[in-house]
């Protein structure tokens, strides 16, 4: 089923499709970061999309904490072996090495250089000069501002005051040697236009965004489900089980469950549509302070 | 409210007719426009708040920050919801275009919220590009504004064919019918000259929510609709598909020998299979045989969708092509007549190339002429020698190829333009395309016989341009003709071109404003280059202070051609020099505009030789540019 072509879901499609073709006929090695979740779930399906009957003209990239829910590793595997996509995967082998986890050294450390860093050394690494990102304004104030193309230094770095106007369709792909943007084909979609869109085109998820019965454990008022037993238990917690599900996927410990009966992308939706908290409170590392999205985004983390 | 339909114990068949509907939603982008204080971002935060699109946990985050910024004392501050980056959160004023999102049962809005302080004419045209429908704020207690004339300004230019004027705080002024007409009046009066096709005036109070989502029982007086009721009914949807059709390619589609597509949007009209369709410019025809997505082939292709257009035989097509129907071809020019939005700290001058970039090709542009410039608060056309951040001109430019446009007022997608430095790639201007121009006189250029390098070749010796910029006093004529002088005793061709002796005859009626001073290079560099072209080396002597007009120099000449000498000497020595007692005078403030002393010079990035005056004999430093001449094959 494809979406009708009047709604405004199609206009976000159109929309997404010009800027991925923008972005490959002007640069010469551009990559699309694929998280697994369902938002870089939506933007690959757009990339098959926009480029058809060619395969999408680029690799793409997942950057693996080594924290992620266990099903996530399988789900990427199996989509890339029947769509027949390239997909890279790449880690930090000194946090492997050093056993760097989200227990032990806080998450915005940890965040740093499980992600962060090697994001930007396999950016390095590759040459990429272009690099997809599902991210979407609705997502948090500081991305309202987000545009389509952002220009990163060479050094992968952000500077807010430095981002080029964008006006009309025309994007600006201009860049000097070594630097590169992160482009954002999915900025103007909200969290219910992605989850109509998968209910719509039908589109293939982790089985984690629906519910389950699945043993968490109650930490800081956030479910954490026990997905491996690297999670180390608090004294006194008893993992249970309850029937949950994700709005947002990455690593297990610092990703809360909500409590739910949807189990299907239709009841989801529904669930959405009277939903009463927004998906990042799922996020754990957004609470450190105000603004700590802006800085982490000047650190290289999008 | 809009969202509460649907309560959480629906059968499954009225939850299915609810989706179904949902999905079917139209799309509105607008923007937003007032002064500071206005409450801008009061009403955006009463819309996201009304429409449900604000959860409990940023409810209970802007109440943590209301006592934090908050101006609303102990209520929650609505303003909080979209202020955004962390800094101007701080100062309090918000600097940039934001886009929020809202939706209810009947749309999908995206709103470009957008500040109204005068320096950000830029962020204004920026949000407005993409939006149908403008909602200009004021505040009862003050009415009509500069601003609010220079917003309305703003909108129209950019295209924007509907409006809303919001009369925010008509709590403030005990919700008062007449104070309300008045501001209706007075804004219906000079819109007018505007021409827009729908004008709506509503009191509102962002504040309190009268008339925002509902009408309120304060002002009874007030027939019309409820902001929201307006937005969720106004037909924008504009005739783009009853318009000619036009398809930009951006990518040629080509995944096999059997397979070849342009991938593209269409900007407006339809396309069917079996439509005849050429390429704007060169002609070239063709017939449409499929329109493809990966949903299947397509009986129609409309505006604003992404396909892939597969055509009957192979033609010449590639990005930044048009394709149009042969009956309805757009306008195809290398130079019109445009507005210009400028949007970079550094000043716009004719003369200077830049890139242009309209739909998907880009070439070189310059600006030939300011017609005039437009002050944005009083509408008046003014003279003007350059475009400064967040000024408006009207300018006849000129295009290093033909590009196909069609009036912007006509298409927004194939008449608009953005301007690109070439040294930072920065966007610094966005422009609308008005006209074409037509040639001033039929003059092509000749085709010679003899060539450049025919005449060279005959000298023994390669065309090249010996570009000597530094300050004045620097050395650079004293040093350019000892060159000369070594090139002429070797048997050479040579010429010097100097800046004061161009300046008695050339260039006597230019001065030495910066807009001067690039028109000044212009004619030198043009000079040089019919030297270059009869086979000459020319030395040009000059202080020609801005990078970017060597740079324009440089782009003139072929490859290899130009040859930046930089006479590097530091203004005290200069000073002390001061051969003609310019020194002296400028520091008296007897001479304007004087390089080093109250004008800048900026040292070259890239020159190919640079010569320290504060060591050495003249005479070294010139055989120093001999050898240089010699290791680049220019003299044997
Ligand atoms: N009484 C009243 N105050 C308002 C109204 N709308 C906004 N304000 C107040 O006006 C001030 C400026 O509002 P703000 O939304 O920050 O203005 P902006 O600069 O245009 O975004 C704040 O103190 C608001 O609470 C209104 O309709 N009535």
């Amino acid at each position: 089923m494809a979406v009708d072509r009047s709604s405004h879901l199609k206009r976000l499609e159109d929309e997404s499709i010009h800027i991925m073709r923008e972005v490959v006929a002007e640069f010469s090695n551009p990559v699309m970061l694929y998280s697994i979740g369902k938002d870089s779930t939506v933007m690959l399906h757009l990339a098959r999309k926009a480029f058809y009957p060619s395969k999408p003209p680029f690799p793409f990239m997942h950057i693996d904490s080594l924290w992620e829910f266990r099903e996530m590793g399988e789900f990427r595997d199996n989509l890339a072996k029947t769509l027949g996509l390239n997909i890279i995967v790449e880690y930090s082998e000194e946090g492997k090495k050093a056993n760097i986890n989200p227990f032990d050294h806080g998450s915005n450390y940890y965040t740093n250089v499980m992600r962060t860093e090697p994001l930007k050394a396999a950016l390095t690494k590759y040459g990429f000069d272009a690099a997809f990102g599902g991210g979407r304004r609705d997502e948090e104030k500081s991305r309202a501002k987000e545009r389509v193309f952002s220009f990163r230094t060479a050094s992968h770095g952000w500077d807010p005051k430095n981002q080029r106007p964008e006006l009309w369709h025309i994007y600006n792909g201009r860049v000097a040697k070594g630097e590169s943007i992160r482009v954002f084909p999915l900025s103007n979609w909200t969290e219910l236009d992605v989850w109509q869109y998968i209910m719509i085109e039908n589109i293939d998820l982790v089985s984690l965004y629906l519910a389950k019965p699945r043993p968490v454990v109650e930490r800081d008022g956030t479910l954490i489900m026990v997905d491996d037993d690297r999670m180390k238990l608090e004294p006194g917690e008893v993992p249970e089980e309850k029937m949950v599900r994700f709005r947002t996927l990455g690593c297990y410990p610092l990703t809360g469950a909500v409590e739910s009966n949807a189990t299907s992308v239709q009841d989801v939706v529904t669930e959405m549509l009277i939903a009463k908290t927004s998906e990042r409170q799922g996020r754990v590392i957004d609470h450190d302070e105000a603004g700590s999205m802006e800085k982490k985004k000047r650190e290289g983390y999008f | 409210m809009q969202q509460a339909a649907v309560s959480e114990n629906l059968t499954p068949e009225a939850i299915s007719a609810y989706l179904e509907s949902q999905e079917k939603k139209s799309f509105l982008r607008f923007i937003t426009c007032g002064s500071v204080d206005d409450g801008k971002s009061t009403l955006i935060g009463r819309l996201l708040f009304e429409t449900k699109l604000i959860f409990e946990d940023q409810l209970a985050a802007i109440e943590r920050d209301s006592k934090k910024h908050g101006t609303t004392g102990e209520d929650i501050d609505l303003a909080l919801l979209v202020d955004g980056l962390e800094a101007e959160r701080q100062q309090g004023i918000t600097i940039d275009v934001a886009y929020r999102f809202f939706t209810t049962d009947k749309r999908k809005f995206i709103v470009a919220d957008t500040p109204g302080h005068e320096q950000y004419t830029r962020n204004m045209a920026t949000g407005a590009s993409t939006a149908d429908l403008a909602v200009l704020l004021v505040d009862a207690r003050h009415g009509i504004q500069i601003q609010t004339k220079r917003h309305a300004f703003l909108v129209s230019l950019l295209g924007i064919r509907h409006v809303v004027l919001a009369v925010n705080k008509i709590d403030l002024v005990d919700f008062d019918k007449l104070r309300f007409n008045q501001i209706r009046d007075e804004f219906e009066q000079f819109g007018r000259s505007f021409d827009f096709d729908t004008l709506e005036a509503i009191p509102i109070s962002a504040r309190y929510g009268d008339n925002v989502v509902a009408r309120s029982d304060r002002t009874p007086w007030y027939q019309g609709p409820a902001l929201l009721e307006h937005l969720e009914n106004i037909e924008v949807q504009s005739d783009l598909e009853q318009r000619p059709f036009r398809m930009t390619v951006q990518w040629v589609n080509r995944p096999n020998l059997d397979f070849r597509g342009f991938s593209g949007t269409i900007a407006s009209g339809k396309l069917h299979p079996g439509d005849p369709v050429v390429v704007a410019g060169s002609g070239r025809e063709a017939t449409v045989s499929r329109i493809v997505t990966m949903d299947g082939d397509l009986p129609e292709g409309r505006a604003s969708e992404a396909v892939t257009v597969v055509l009957d035989r192979e033609i010449d097509v590639s990005r930044g092509d048009i394709l149009v129907p042969p009956s309805h071809r757009p306008e195809v020019t290398d130079q019109f007549a445009a507005h210009i939005v400028w949007m970079a700290e550094e000043e716009m001058f004719p003369g200077r190339p830049y890139l242009l970039k309209i739909g998907t090709k880009t070439v070189t542009a310059q600006v030939t002429e300011i017609k005039h410039r437009i002050d944005v608060n009083t509408f008046d056309h003014l003279a003007a020698k350059s475009l400064g951040l967040n000024e408006v001109g009207f300018c006849n430019v000129s295009l290093s190829a033909e590009i196909a446009f069609d009036p912007y007022e006509a298409n927004r997608e194939t008449g608009a333009f953005i301007l690109i430095d070439r040294l930072t790639n920065a966007t610094v201007g966005a422009g609308m395309v008005w006209f074409a121009l037509r040639r001033a006189t039929n003059i092509h250029w000749q085709a010679l016989d003899v060539s450049k390098n025919s005449r060279a070749a005959l000298k023994g010796q390669k065309p090249a341009v010996l570009w000597f910029t530094g300050l004045s006093g620097s050395g650079k004529s004293t040093i350019a003709n000892l060159v000369e002088k070594r090139l002429h005793a070797q048997g050479r061709h040579t010429y010097i071109l100097d800046g004061d002796n161009v300046r008695h005859g050339l260039n006597r009626d230019l001065g030495f404003t910066d807009a001067d001073r690039v028109e000044n290079i212009r004619r030198v560099s043009e000079t040089a280059k019919l030297f270059a072209d009869a086979g000459m080396i020319v030395l040009v002597s000059f202080i020609s202070p801005f990078r970017a007009e060597r740079r324009m120099a440089r782009d003139m000449m072929e490859d290899g051609e130009f040859l930046e000498v930089y006479i590097d000497t530091p203004i005290d020595v200069c000073r002390q020099r001061d051969p003609k007692g310019l020194y002296a005078k400028a520091d008296a403030g007897e001479l304007k505009n004087f390089t080093g002393v109250d004008s800048p010079y900026e040292a070259p990035e890239i020159a190919e030789i640079a010569i320290d005056t504060t060591t050495g004999e003249p005479e070294a430093h010139a055989e120093r540019i001999v050898e240089m001449l010699q290791e680049k094959g220019i003299v044997s």
